[in-house]
């Protein structure tokens, strides 16, 4: 073959990338990119530069000094703390020098000057920077024979975490993250020099809902996590990664455990979730799994007492259950509700028995305090696009409370001033101070508040912008979703083009909807089977993982409906106040125990994994699902997890790319589809009534720590719960004739419960706020779920 | 006159030039109406006549350098910072804290409306915007001298919005430290000054001209630079340089402690006056006391490596200093007689930095501690030769390669010269080693003679082998 272009046409010249920047790195050239740290960028090109203090999610400190090279700009090489110095032009790096070896030997000696070198009886050794990094680029000897420094060890600077200041080597990791990415500034270096440490303020634990980090990124053993301390050595961990379902953000992360016990979660540095960071309940959460309390065989009620039977004889007794109820009063009899915390090929395997086998469209993943369905048929925004938006809105609850994770990323976006923020809100939360403009309203009067809101010139001139996300989400339980729904349609009629996060706040909520828990034609959602159920005309009642007692915001009638249904079948991990009623409890597995796929709120699906062993005579809910077909006569026909998710991809609309193969191709996980934006979303109507003026507008919304079960049983975790009462504007005490710390009558047309007054600024004047499902008196009481806002009375004992 | 009750320490003695210490003559020197009474604020005004830009050329010309202690032309300085970028702030450096120094204190202290007209003076030549005013934890007295005259310069419209009814507006804001010495450091006393620990910063990327307080452009200027400018603008550059000599013009203040028989501060010419000067001179210092031969001195503050006898004939210029392996610093000269016990006097100086180390770094936070106690060690006669080794290696991690000292006839030995490498980010730690080079290097002798002489026990079943 003739080449005819050979030589005979001038090249095209090669356009220079004005942001490749060319150094030279240990002799040969290497093309960096503009602004990039001299370490991050020798670390692409394959040279490690040790470093403590240096953190790639974190702005650089150089304080260890570890990371010092020979870097020449044209002065001569100059000892340069790598982590502080962007490439340049022509900049010569030499991380191999005789002059860096003996600058990082003699740094290494130093740190260790101090260190208690514990090694064999700390929890770090064997997975510890400074080891390993002692170890390659130490001196292999101290020559340090003074009496090193001594300091009470350990001290707990909060609940879950321990500090040891003699490992410490003082490297602003735990500090910076605090103060930089949790926003919660409660760790500090105190005294000088030598005796530099790091404490607590008097009287103020490090009480961070992300305390759990400073531990992973702690390049020595200083700080250790309360569940994990002495419970494993490193080498004998086996780990897999997975993702957290604490809520919907969906973290990935690394589990470890030893002798088939589960003993930590580890963050992963995901690029598009979570950075790496995890929230302490995410984190700590797994003690659940090995709790005591767990239900590890099948139940079944006789003489109104569970008794332990074999899966056959539970099975059946569900079997038969369900087709005396379709026998009863037709499929539409059996209701099936919960499954979103589940995988998502539990819930397809349970949507299919329960539309396809069973027949009922009464189904519904949801527990009434969710978000309408057909939110995700909207042009839905990645949580990337949320943190890089221009305008942020947020109609949602405390992002900090519900979706932790996501709160850090919102935060970095409103601090990096990439994002301004726009919020509208029925009391204040973590997101408030970095607003740019926070709106607070009383529920029922979101429309309005949005309206004042885009009369605002400068408002409507942000939102003019362009480049819009709404996190759209469930800010107050005690009022149905109609005036947020209302509020959501006139923003996005007001910019166009805008997209959707929608916050919800369980695990797979969006998984177990996408594949199909939700509602058959003329099927009935959460409230409407209790409500039936109340009315008696449920005659089989199956939850699939649901607590209605503790979940459902109108608790009267998830009482009235669970004692209305004529019998019940449990499938859940714990006896609950709703299970523990069942007549048929199958034992599920949980988390960590059982393989398969999760959903997250942007429609990130990744894997989730098993990595021990399933405790007791527990199943995962799809083979529950299948074996239940089975009694009942059918066959879902799959004999392992892998087979549902690849029907999931063949008949699931927007998941016909989520298969194993791209799963194991993408550490990150793989978007699923959303159906073509549909809109509008179905306008809600309705209006709320005016509130009396001697009456308080309930406001309800959940905290990070509640009595959520795998909270309650984490004994690292149960007790953070702060409890139940009454959050009033410290200006309505005196109107209400009550002070700080009384105990009051809270009344609302419902009920009455007693609880104390808690003076709180971030509750919008005219409203009571209460933390749901913390202990003490229950706030469901209070709520009627068909009231659009539900108002209280304060009332003196 | 030689000195005054009310200015302890201050020496005036025979006919030199006075550019900043002219009203210590005055008991009321620090008063509004008696720095009125001298030609007070005519600086400024005749500022005010000029354009920043003259001004700033007239400071250029005149080549004022720095005395805080690295000696940078503060007009030079003055024109670092990136244009258009607003607000931009001057700091005024009062934390004299390098051990030794004490001449800012007496600015402060006698003369503080000298010290504010330097400062608007400043602030109209460099477009400022507003004066940080940062005065040393520890030293009430200029706290409170500076307050008033703050006070009562704003009650007569020498400070604050158009002031003396020009178009120049200024505001001087007075902060106190807490007693950190690193806060005299530029970079951590901007961070004390926002509120944070006093732990230096790292330059790049934190150039203070460029990245300074609040994260704009800063100017931090030394007590005694700006003291200068109110005499250079009622006079002329011409007349500035012409004393002194070219590359070190004007005069400087210096203030000479330890041994000598009348220890004290003094304004000097700078550039051509000599050690031997200051230290032998009848006008200065007068000699040794009790007579005593003259064993070592410390030419620039603690932080400066030591000079022998031998360099006693070096004027006070920045270049030959340097090259002897010192520095001229903050214009501190310790001096030290044969009495002296040179590993105590060592100590001494390392203790205060290992003390005085912020923590921030490891080769300082560790460091420093580490040379203080083999130090302890060794003045207290516990010492064994590999400590000395020891010590030496410990140094070259806080600063690898050559280290600068001066040199010596007995000891055949070449200076040295500055500057040096470090590890850390400022200069707390490679002071903390300073005084342990030069005592070792220069003095190595001594600390032999004070070793542990250790008997060998022949071994022996039983025997420990502690050398005991």
């Amino acid at each position: 073959m003739t080449d005819t272009k050979s030589g005979t046409e001038p090249e095209a010249a090669v356009p220079v990338d004005p942001n490749v920047v060319s150094v030279t790195l240990n002799g040969r050239a290497i093309e960096a990119q503009k602004g990039e740290l001299v370490i991050a960028a020798a670390q692409r090109h394959g040279v490690y530069i040790p470093r403590f203090c240096y953190h790639e999610r974190m702005s650089s400190v150089g304080m260890c000094r570890m990371c010092i090279c020979e870097v020449d700009t044209g002065r001569g090489p100059q000892l340069t703390p790598t982590c502080m110095v962007a490439v340049a032009p022509n900049m010569v790096i030499d991380t191999e020098s005789e002059m860096t070896k003996n600058v990082q030997q003699g740094i290494l000696e130093l740190l260790l000057a101090n260190h208690p070198l514990d090694c064999p009886v700390c929890d770090k050794g064997g997975e510890c920077p400074l080891q390993d990094q002692a170890f390659s680029h130490g001196p292999g000897e101290s020559r340090y024979i003074e009496e090193k420094r001594h300091f009470e060890k350990p001290i707990p600077i909060s609940d879950l975490v321990y500090l040891d200041r003699e490992r410490c080597i003082l490297c602003d990791r735990c500090t910076r993250f605090a103060d930089e990415v949790a926003g919660d500034a409660l760790i500090s270096f105190t005294s000088r020099g030598n005796e530099t440490h790091i404490t607590t303020f008097p009287d103020e634990p490090f009480s961070s809902y992300f305390s759990g980090n400073t531990v992973q990124i702690c390049p020595v053993g200083a700080l250790t996590a309360k569940p994990y301390r002495f419970k494993a050595r490193p080498w004998d961990l086996a780990q897999q990664e997975s993702t957290c379902t604490t809520c919907s953000v969906g973290c990935r992360i690394v589990i470890d455990s030893s002798r088939d016990e589960v003993l930590r979660y580890m963050g992963v540095d995901s690029e598009p979730v979570n950075h790496g960071w995890l929230c302490d309940r995410g984190r700590f959460n797994f003690e659940s799994t090995k709790s005591a309390d767990r239900v590890l065989q099948p139940l079944v009620r006789e003489h109104d007492e569970l008794h332990e039977v074999s899966w056959n004889e539970a099975l059946a007794a569900a079997a038969s259950i369900i087709e005396e109820a379709k026998a009863a009063g037709g499929a539409a009899g059996v209701a099936v509700i919960g499954g979103a915390r589940g995988t998502n090929e539990d819930a397809y395997a349970w949507a299919r028995l329960a539309h396809e086998v069973i027949g009922t469209p009464n189904v519904y993943s949801q527990m009434g305090d969710g978000l309408p369905a057909d939110l995700l048929r909207l042009d839905r925004a990645t949580i990337d696009e949320t943190a890089s938006a221009t305008t942020i809105v947020l109609l949602a609850p405390d992002l900090k409370e519900e979706l932790p994770v996501l709160y850090l990323r919102l935060r970095e976006a409103a601090e990096k001033k990439r994002s301004r923020i726009i919020e509208f809100t029925p009391k204040q939360t973590g997101l408030t101070r970095h607003a740019w403009r926070s709106i607070s309203y009383e529920p029922g009067s979101q429309v309005a508040a949005v309206n004042e809101a885009l009369a605002d010139a400068e408002i409507a001139a942000q939102l003019a912008k362009g480049d819009v996300v709404v996190v759209f989400g469930r800010a107050n339980l005690a009022e149905t979703i109609t005036a947020s729904v209302q509020a959501l349609h006139r923003l996005l009629a007001a910019a166009p083009g805008t997209k959707l996060l929608p916050a919800f706040r369980r695990g797979n909520s969006v998984g177990a909807l996408q594949v199909g828990l939700r509602p058959g034609a003329g099927g009935l959602d959460t409230r409407g089977v209790l409500q039936a159920a109340a009315d008696g005309k449920i005659d089989c009642l199956v939850l699939v993982g649901a607590d209605p007692l503790a979940d459902f915001p109108d608790t009267e009638l998830a009482r009235r409906g669970l004692a209305g249904a004529r019998r019940t079948i449990a499938v859940d991990t714990f006896l609950t106040g709703s299970s523990a009623r069942a007549d048929v409890v199958l034992p599920a597995c949980a988390f960590g125990e059982k393989d398969g796929t999760t959903t997250n709120l942007e429609g990130r699906v990744s894997n989730v994994v098993r990595q021990v062993s399933p405790a007791g005579n527990t199943r995962p809910d799809w083979m529950i699902a299948s074996g239940l077909a089975t009694a009942l006569g059918s066959d879902l026909g799959y004999a392992n997890v892998g087979e549902i998710t690849l029907d999931i991809a063949i008949n699931v609309p927007g998941f016909d790319h989520v298969t194993s193969a791209a799963l194991a191709a993408s550490a990150d996980g793989v978007l699923s589809g959303t159906p073509t934006a549909i809109w509008p979303v179905t306008l809600l109507e309705g209006t709320a009534p005016e509130r009396n003026s001697y009456d308080l507008r309930l406001v309800i919304s959940r905290t990070l720590y509640d009595q959520a079960v795998g909270t309650a049983t984490s004994p690292s975790l149960a007790h953070l719960p702060r409890g139940s009462a009454v959050h009033l504007h410290p200006l309505d005490l005196a109107r209400v004739g009550t002070a700080d710390g009384v105990e009051v009558k809270v009344r609302s047309a419902r009920a009455t419960i007693v609880l104390p007054v808690v003076a709180d600024a971030s509750v919008v004047r005219g409203t009571a706020w209460l933390p749901w499902n913390n202990p003490g008196p229950n706030p469901g009481e209070l709520i009627d779920c068909f009231a659009a806002v539900n108002d209280v009375r304060i009332e003196n004992l | 006159m030689s000195s005054y009750t009310w200015a302890p320490g201050f020496i005036d003695d025979g006919d030199r030039p006075q550019i900043v210490t002219s009203r210590f003559q005055y008991e009321d020197g620090h008063t509004l109406e008696r720095y009125l009474a001298t030609g007070g604020y005519a600086g400024l005004k005749a500022a005010l006549a000029r354009t920043p830009v003259q001004v700033h050329d007239e400071v250029k010309a005149a080549t004022v350098l720095g005395r805080g202690g690295a000696g940078f032309p503060a007009g030079t300085k003055w024109g670092l910072t990136p244009v258009e970028v607003w607000p931009r702030y001057l700091v005024v450096n009062g934390d004299e804290s390098e051990p030794g120094t004490y001449k800012d204190r007496l600015l402060m202290e006698r003369d503080p409306h000298q010290l504010i007209e330097g400062c608007l003076i400043a602030c109209y030549a460099a477009g400022l915007s507003q004066c940080f005013l940062y005065i040393r934890g520890e030293m009430a007295l200029a706290q409170e001298r500076v307050a008033t005259a703050l006070n009562d310069a704003y009650a007569a419209g020498y400070i604050g919005r158009n002031i003396l009814g020009s178009k120049f507006s200024v505001d001087v804001v007075l902060h106190w430290g807490a007693g950190a010495y690193v806060v005299g450091e530029e970079t951590a006393l901007i961070e004390s000054l926002e509120g944070n620990r006093g732990m230096p910063r790292l330059k790049p990327p934190f150039f203070p001209a460029a990245i300074g307080l609040y994260g704009k452009p800063t100017i931090v200027n030394n007590v005694e630079t700006l003291a200068n400018l109110p005499w250079l603008l009622t006079h002329s550059a011409a007349e500035y340089t012409a004393i002194g000599t070219a590359t070190s013009p004007g005069t400087r203040m210096v203030a000479v402690s330890g041994h000598v028989k009348r220890p004290g501060v003094f304004e000097i010419v700078n550039g051509t006056t000599t050690f031997r000067d200051l230290l032998y001179g009848a006008e200065f210092c007068q000699g040794i006391r009790d007579g005593n031969e003259l064993k070592a001195f410390v030419p620039g503050g603690g932080s400066a490596p030591w000079f022998l006898p031998d360099q006693l004939d070096l004027p006070f210029e920045a270049k030959l200093v340097g090259a002897a392996g010192s520095m001229l610093g903050s214009g501190a000269v310790m001096v030290m007689d044969e009495t002296t016990d040179i590993p105590t006097a060592a100590h001494t100086l390392t203790r205060f930095y290992a003390h005085e180390s912020c923590g921030k770094c490891v080769p300082c936070r560790e460091g420093g501690t580490w040379l203080e106690r083999i130090m302890e060690r060794l003045a207290d006669g516990r010492g064994t030769e590999s400590d000395l080794a020891q010590l030496l290696e410990i140094g070259q991690t806080i600063c690898p390669g050559p280290f600068p000292h001066a040199a010596s006839e007995r000891l055949g030995l070449e200076a040295a010269p500055f500057p040096f490498k470090m590890t850390t980010i400022c200069f707390v730690g490679p002071s903390a080693y300073t005084s342990v080079h030069s005592a070792i290097t220069l003095f190595r002798s001594e600390f032999e003679a004070k070793l542990i002489k250790r008997k060998l026990i022949p071994v022996s079943v039983g025997a420990t082998d502690d050398g005991h």
